[in-house]
């Protein structure tokens, strides 16, 4: 298992450290030629921004682990109460946690 | 040199004004988002070692969960390494839309390097929302203190937990599941500046889900930068071009230097 156990640190740093820390060194030279106020700092965050919403909101739509057998309704409509009571409230972001977390543990309670 | 030195000091005072940040919500969800990451390390018969270097090598949860699914599946290591690099594509733009607030013009590149290793969604959001409140000067400090500080606590939590919670009851799993996305959707929206932030906001939401059903291997960049685009032109050509031109004249912080 001695051998195996070295080849696993070998994926690892080549999959894990490598395959991850290309992009953000990347985005530091990219990130340093941009200036403040320019269009392509306007392009590249919206990209970013709609990059992690994407992976965010996959993350509710098809969950692994338990919520994956939860009905999608259920996760769909915790988070969509929670966000309109987060704007409501004028953005507290504590309200939109509060409220999506209550109505999913009461739906998972009571389904 | 008193000035150095007053530097210094007011160096370290920011890089422990940043550590503090890890106390707060978002900090602490990741936190319990973490706790989770080592019962699904345990489950995929990753090592307690594996899981804490991999925390500290990667840091990022989803490229993590990738990693790990694509290695406890005996996928060949070419393959592994295009899953994750293709679920880290996102890294660059995000490391690149924090980089004008974060640099200033003596901050060395190896230091920038070295800082963007701890972005992750959680202290991209802490940048987006902090980092203007801090004196240009010390913003590398004040995110590293936060941002490294995060990683060593994180990496400490899944040396910690790994084994003690093997598994949780299905609806504690599933609200801490569930706890991160939450936080993401508010506190992205609240921190958004730009009219074009809300328009990709929306755009990835719908295009992410949508993309996975069409193709789910390029799924996120698809919505990233088809979403990212179309979000930048709308704003740009529709909804900049009503309102009354903005004055050119660059942010406050820029007139002080």
């Amino acid at each position: 298992m001695s051998e195996n156990g070295w080849w696993v640190y070998v994926v690892i740093i080549v999959a894990g450290w490598l395959a991850t820390d290309v992009w953000r060194y990347l985005g530091v030279i990219i990130g340093n030629r941009l200036d403040e106020d320019s269009e392509a700092l306007q392009w590249v965050r919206a990209v970013a921004t709609a990059l992690v919403m994407a992976v965010t909101s996959k993350l509710v739509v098809f969950p692994t682990g338990t919520l994956a057998d939860t009905p999608l309704w259920l996760r769909l409509g915790a988070l969509g109460a929670g966000f309109l009571a987060f704007l409501l409230s004028g953005q507290r972001v504590i309200v939109c946690v509060v409220v999506s977390i209550s109505l999913l543990i009461i739906g998972l309670l009571t389904l | 040199m008193p000035s150095s030195d007053s530097d210094m000091r007011s160096g370290l005072f920011w890089f422990m004004t940043g550590m503090r940040g890890i106390l707060s919500l978002p900090a602490l969800i990741l936190m319990t988002s973490f706790v989770g990451f080592s019962a699904f390390a345990l489950e995929s018969g990753v090592t307690r070692d594996q899981a804490v270097f991999m925390t500290l090598a990667v840091w990022a949860l989803p490229a993590k969960m990738i990693l790990i699914g694509t290695m406890a599946g005996g996928a060949p290591l070419a393959a592994s390494f295009l899953a994750v690099t293709l679920s880290s594509i996102r890294m660059m733009p995000m490391v690149a839309s924090i980089m004008p607030d974060m640099k200033n013009d003596k901050s060395p590149t190896w230091l920038l390097l070295f800082l963007s290793h701890f972005v992750a969604i959680t202290s991209w959001v802490f940048a987006i929302q902090h980092l203007n409140d801090v004196p240009r000067e010390r913003r590398t400090a004040y995110f590293g203190g936060f941002a490294i500080t995060l990683t060593l606590v994180n990496a400490l939590i899944v040396g910690v937990c790994y084994g003690i919670v093997a598994q949780f009851p299905p609806i504690v799993a599933g609200a801490l599941f569930m706890m991160t996305p939450v936080y993401f959707f508010g506190s992205i929206w609240a921190s958004a500046r730009h009219s074009v932030v809300k328009l990709a906001f929306v755009m990835g939401v719908v295009l992410g889900p949508a993309f996975a059903l069409v193709s789910p291997e390029f799924d996120v960049v698809y919505a990233g930068i088809g979403g990212g685009t179309l979000a930048y032109l709308v704003d740009r050509f529709v909804i900049r071009r009503r309102k009354p031109p903005v004055a050119a004249s660059p942010a406050g912080e820029i007139g002080h230097e």
